[in-house]
């Protein structure tokens, strides 16, 4: 962004908390305060009056504004969106409910499948059909179009999602039905499967296509109130948008993908991570966001954290894939685990501790917060393990009642295992953190990458608690704690390129590649990418990233692979079939150690990705000379190896100045947490104020 | 408790936690891989690791049941050929044998053996698909095994380090995608080596010699638990029995199933023999197909080992349909398979307070065409026929539950997943005209069964193909529950109108089209109990017609689709 008077305001809407960070001349300036559900727009305003008056500053003096919400998730999750129709291909008319036909839990007889967004009444067959390379095969009956005017002003239909079969590759028909609707019934809202996803896979493609317009009519609302009471307030800078892949983007591609929109939270603390890994000079890392319910997952190589197009919204068990609805889109990749401060701890049938995915919330919360919880939680191990000061917590607002954790998790677990609270409270902090490594080591696997040799940046509120014990199970030897780990994700909307991507499939094989299709293709993606990040770039220069997505003949899924983007003019010539061979051969090879001579491989989707340059980090100033801290405190902690409690000295981390150092065992306190070290690790402060905690050398 | 004993029962807790992690990450590198769809899609594999007894500590929960604890039956095989204290760091071992493993010679078995300070101290193992295993290919038609193809014996893969050659030119020149296959035996190979890895990691993290205590202790709790699950059924024989409709003649699978104080035994006495054609099931098939219907029902959470399989037991006559012996063909063997679950349910229902979930569909549809010059029906079709063949699974309904309906169009017991219209038709000359609910084909009940569907498919621009059909509950209906209906039966045929048998290679002529309906589950409770609601909603959806809500379940519709209170009372008491 423009250097020259950059005030620049980020604010996230989460479940509970909304958060703002604002940022004018160096300094950073964040808040935290409770969701107003039923008028969103009154707590960002509310927010933002409140900083700019700490920061002495006025909403006419605010060059950016940077907005990310789980709002559009809220009404997946709660399905609380307008009436939607489906109009789609005649015999297909079930493809979103019928799903990909499989159970998503082996064991469990008495799962729910995720109940459509569009009801079966509402999904409205109509006759046409293209085949896969787009050629007409049946002609769009516009009759029947027209027949279904009175049946959705009959429904009372707000929305309506076009999803045609093989759309991605001709979408003229999805084009006329909607010019049809549009003459007809002009307040609708229409959301075409081939704009909003336009990739092979009908029912992904149309489950994002239903998911867009289930959503459009109340976030349009939404976005529209937003800007014209910033207006009002005097706020006269441009209003951006986090996306789920990681960039920002105008107010206008908002409203007309408001399903690009559901994991902007996350998305910012990834961008959030990546850029610490960027200033921190790290090639390798994995970013750990632990807050009340959940553990979010993140692999970050060369400051890029790794991205994906397949993302699931709304889970109706346990946070397990394939039980909730997909969506085709642009996201950060990353795993989320049931696994915060609010988990529950409770003994399976085997009589092992088992922790989450069920979480106390805010409301009884864990027992330690005395409104009723009787269950054990994280938090309340944490408690007894004397890592939570219980006077201390929330900054002192809210005193916990170490008497109930201890009662708690002497009644649920201690007693039957036969061990003391403090115990029982070792076993559920340590198997939280065997569920956090367990599932990072997965997602690894799953990505073709290793986990260990990286560096670990922990923010969130509980995972400074708990990120030394996962290093050391992930055998990772660094740890970076950064301030206003809190608000992590809002200040990574502000560290965020303007960005878009674009998508879209065509089948070729490598062997007989039309090389004019293809650059046709391209072309049409590169001008839909420019028009959108134009808009918000004011001339900054942009770059551009191609990733072509491909498989050996045969298989059912394809690697992702980036083509340098050294085409001249912009366009493939007669190598590129060969050097797409390469790259693909290159890629599975790192990703699955062979490749396989004479198969041959086809094309599926390309993608293309267009974005202002990354923020350039900030040039560290010297690292000031190391000292040892003194510690006027001590507090009983407990010695994860011993299982004793060992007196341990706590520092105030608002006290420890760069070049600080702490040796482990000890804790560092903040407002909202603390940092947990044990005799395996030491701590330095680094210029930036990152706490950066690093395995000892053995002695 | 002292400080250690406590700290040594949180890492006995974590150290299983981590086990099981292990399998899933050594499966895990397995899908990845592969190019077999079935293990891609249906997750058709299985990983685990032993202790030097042979005895399974973990295994990888993967998308089909059909390998519980038939490898760990292979693994005792491996070790009674080659002892534990023979085998040298760098070994591997492999055998595809149906008998041994996993019934059917598609089913590669792997086995390599972790060594701690020169001593074996675990071993590990797969069970793979591979995309050929010559002969005729995958398919019921065979007479004998021989037909089926290339039969491994348990032999080294590698001899402490070196690949066995031989075997490696034998299986080369004898499959049909020799390149696949061999690339798949390596990663099996590879992915027993990512399990030790981690084993290894793990025991130096905890300062672990060996595993038998920790084995001890999750061989126990197992057990133990399963146990606890057994003690709360009612002691006692449930019978039960299902007709099926086999390959050319009908199918009897019967089961006694008695349950004791701390054991559940299944015995197939009275199963019809072994078929002429290759859908019979070998006994390690037979019992992980068993273990996973009483395991759902009684001990879901209970993880698969042998502990928790131990009271478990099970009998089939040799020479049964369920106790195949050599030479009898086994290649399609899952057409069975899937429907001992459900056999078993029967046997659960009467035990079990509130019942179980009725019937379903149960075995996969799996939509297998063929094109090109060696159809039978190419004569009068103008233009050429583009080779290829296509693989697609498709399922019918799952039978309704005690509390909530059946689902439509989900396997089960099978987890397979189905594959994209599009991306079928974008790599084969084919076209589907319909793939949707196939209406009224759910089980009325006061839980309604799930419903099945319709499938319509013609070649593209008319050209023909032939249908490798491999069809179930076409004449056989799945059975409802406590008054609950029975399931719409699946049909076979031609869009012009003549039906198809439900098994074995047929023609589709050009321009005409193949047309499936697969079966619904059936009705679980009288539908008169069903919520005037929920039917009203069947019927906006479209799901059953207002006739049947009549009809079936007594409930009568105001003209804007609305439930008539007074009617429905009236026609529902009478």
């Amino acid at each position: 962004m423009h250097a020259t008077q950059n005030v620049r305001l980020a604010v996230d809407i989460g479940g509970t908390f909304t958060d703002v960070v604002l940022e004018a001349g160096g300094a950073q300036y964040t808040l935290k305060t409770l969701t107003t559900h039923e008028a969103p727009e009154r707590g960002i305003l509310k927010g933002f009056h409140e900083v700019l008056s700490a920061a002495s500053l006025h909403p006419g003096s605010v060059s950016l504004i940077v907005y990310g919400t789980t709002l559009a998730t809220n009404l997946l999750i709660e399905r609380n969106g307008s009436p939607t129709a489906l109009i789609t291909t005649e015999g297909f008319r079930d493809s979103i409910e019928m799903r990909n036909e499989n159970r998503y839990e082996q064991y469990d007889l008495d799962i729910d499948l995720p109940a459509p967004l569009v009801p079966r009444s509402l999904r409205f067959p109509v006759r046409e059909r293209m085949n896969a390379h787009g050629k007409i095969l049946l002609p769009l009956e516009e009759a029947s179009v027209l027949d279904l005017v009175p049946k959705l002003a009959k429904h009372k239909v707000r929305s309506i999602a076009i999803g045609f079969l093989h759309s991605y590759a001709n979408n003229l028909h999805e084009q006329l039905t909607r010019d049809i609707l549009k003459k007809e019934l002009p307040e609708l809202e229409i959301t075409l499967s081939s704009e909003v996803s336009p990739e092979m896979r009908e029912y992904e493609r149309i489950s994002t296509a239903c998911a867009n317009a289930y959503v459009q009519p109340l976030m349009s609302r939404h976005l529209k109130n937003l800007e014209k009471v910033l207006g009002e307030e005097g706020f006269a800078c441009p209003l951006f948008l986090m996306l789920s892949g990681g960039g920002i983007t105008t107010l206008k591609t908002a409203i007309q993908f408001p399903v690009r929109l559901v994991e902007s939270g996350p998305a910012g603390g990834a961008i959030f991570a990546a850029h610490i890994a960027k200033e921190m000079g790290f090639s390798n890392v994995l970013s750990f966001d632990m807050g009340g319910t959940t553990a979010k997952i993140c692999l970050i190589d060369n400051a890029e954290p790794q991205t994906t197009r397949t993302f699931e919204v709304a889970r109706v068990y346990r946070f397990m894939k394939g039980s909730g609805i997909p969506l085709r889109i642009p996201v950060l990749e990353m795993v989320e685990i049931g696994a915060g401060g609010g988990s529950l701890a409770h003994l399976d049938s085997m009589g092992r501790i088992a922790v989450g995915p069920q979480s106390a919330g805010s409301d009884p919360g864990p027992a330690c917060y005395g409104l009723g919880g009787k269950q054990p939680a994280v938090t309340d191990a944490d408690v007894v393990l004397g890592r939570i000061d219980p006077e201390n917590f929330a900054g002192g607002n809210l005193k916990l009642d170490s008497e109930k954790a201890i009662r708690a998790l002497q009644e649920n677990i201690g007693e039957t295992l036969g061990m003391e609270a403090a115990h029982a409270a070792l076993g559920v902090s340590e198997m939280v953190e065997e569920n956090m490594a367990n599932a990072a080591r997965m997602h690894a696997i799953e990505s073709g990458k290793v986990i260990e040799e990286r560096s670990l940046i922990a923010f969130g509120g509980a995972a400074p608690l708990h990120a030394v014990r996962l290093a050391e199970k992930l055998d990772i030897d660094q740890v970076i704690i950064p301030p206003g780990a809190g608000v992590g994700s809002a200040i990574g909307f502000l560290r965020a390129p303007v960005a878009y991507e674009v998508i879209r499939s065509q089948y070729q094989r490598l062997s007989a590649l039309g090389i004019d299709e293809v650059n046709a293709l391209l072309h049409e993606m590169r001008t839909e990418a420019h028009a959108v990040v134009e808009s918000g770039a004011f001339g900054q220069p942009l770059v551009e990233q191609l990733t072509a997505y491909m498989r050996y003949v045969g298989q059912g899924h394809e690697v992702g692979v980036e083509i340098p983007v050294r085409v001249k003019d912009h366009v493939l010539d007669q190598t590129a079939a060969q050097n797409l061979k390469l790259g693909f051969e290159k890629e599975y090879n790192r990703l699955y150690e062979r490749s396989i001579p004479d198969l041959d491989i086809e094309v599926l989707t390309w993608v293309l990705l267009l974005s202002t340059e990354k923020e350039i980090p900030r040039q560290g100033s010297e690292i000031p000379s190391p000292q040892e801290s003194i510690s006027n405190e001590l507090r009983f902690l407990m010695d994860t190896d011993s299982g004793q409690f060992i007196n341990a000295p706590v520092y105030s981390r608002a006290k420890l100045l760069p070049g600080a150092r702490v040796s482990g065992p000890a804790v560092i306190l903040e407002n909202d947490t603390a940092t947990v070290l044990n005799a395996r690790f030491e701590a330095e402060i680094h210029p930036f104020s990152y706490i950066v905690l690093t395995r000892k050398r053995e002695a | 408790m002292r400080p250690l004993s406590a700290l040594s029962t949180i890492h006995q807790h974590i150290m299983w936690k981590r086990l099981i992690s292990v399998v899933e990450e050594q499966a895990q590198a397995l899908i990845r891989t592969a190019f077999s769809t079935s293990v891609r899609e249906a997750g058709d594999l299985a990983a685990a690791v032993f202790d030097c007894q042979g005895r399974m500590l973990a295994q990888a929960v993967t998308g089909t049941p059909g390998h519980i604890n038939s490898m760990a039956e292979g693994v005792l095989h491996f070790i009674k050929k080659h002892p534990v204290e023979t085998m040298n760091p760098g070994d591997a071992f492999i055998t595809n044998d149906p008998w041994m493993t996993s019934g059917h010679l598609h089913d590669i078995t792997v086995l390599t053996p972790t060594f701690l300070r020169g001593r074996v101290i675990a071993l590990f193992a797969n069970t793979c698909h591979v995309v050929d295993i010559g002969g005729r290919g995958f398919g019921p038609d065979a007479r004998q095994v021989y037909e089926e193809g290339l039969n491994i014996p348990i032999l080294h893969l590698f001899h402490a380090g070196e690949p066995n050659k031989t075997l490696l030119d034998i299986i080369q020149s004898n499959v049909r995608e020799p390149r696949q296959v061999l690339g798949d035996i390596f990663s099996f190979a590879a992915s027993n080596e990512v399990g030790s890895k981690r084993l290894l990691k793990m025991m130096e993290e905890f300062k672990l010699q060996s595993l038998e205590e920790l084995g001890e202790f999750i061989i126990t709790h197992s057990r133990d638990a399963t146990i606890k699950r057994i003690h709360l059924l009612k002691n006692g024989t449930y019978h039960n029995t299902l007709m099926m409709d086999g390959y050319d003649r009908p199918i009897k699978l019967q089961a006694a199933m008695t349950v004791s104080d701390d054991q559940i035994h299944i015995d197939y006495s009275g199963t019809s023999p072994a078929a002429a054609h290759g859908i019979n099931v070998v006994l390690n098939y037979t019992k992980a197909y068993t273990c996973f219907g009483v395991k759902c029902v009684v001990a879901p959470d209970i993880p698969n080992n042998y502990g928790s399989l131990l009271p478990i037991s099970f009998s089939a006559p040799e020479g049964c349909i369920l106790n195949a012996q050599h030479p009898h063909p086994v290649a399609a063997r899952h057409i069975i398979g899937h429907l001992l679950p459900d056999t078993i349910l029967g046997c659960l229902h009467q035990v079990l307070e509130g019942g179980v979930q009725a019937e379903g569909s149960a075995s996969l549809w799996t939509i297998q065409l063929r094109g090109g010059s060696s159809i039978s029906s190419n004569s009068s079709y103008k233009g050429s026929i583009p080779e290829f063949e296509m693989l697609q699974f498709n399922s019918g309904g799952s039978g309704a539950r005690p509390k909530k309906d059946g689902m439509s169009t989900t396997a089960f017991p099978s987890g397979v997943k189905g594959m994209p219209v599009e991306v079928n038709e974008a790599i084969t000359p084919i076209i589907f005209w319909r793939k949707e609910f196939r209406s009224g084909s759910g089980g009325a009940g006061c839980q309604r069964g799930g419903l099945g569907q319709d499938i319509e498919i013609g070649g593209a621009e008319g050209i023909p193909f032939d249908v490798l059909a491999m069809y179930e509950r076409c004449d056989n209906a799945p059975k409802g529950r406590n008054n609950g209906k029975d399931g719409a039966t699946g049909r076979l045929s031609l869009a012009s109108g003549p039906a198809l048998r439900p098994k074995g290679q047929q023609s589709i002529p050009p321009f005409d089209r193949l047309r499936l309906e697969l079966p619904g589950g059936a009705g679980f409770g009288d539908p008169f109990d069903r919520d005037p609601e929920k039917v009203a909603e069947d019927v906006r959806n479209e799901i059953i017609s207002q006739e049947n809500a009549q009809i079936d379940y007594g409930v009568n519709l105001n003209k804007d689709g609305s439930v008539n209170q007074i009617e429905t009372r009236r026609t529902r008491s009478s």
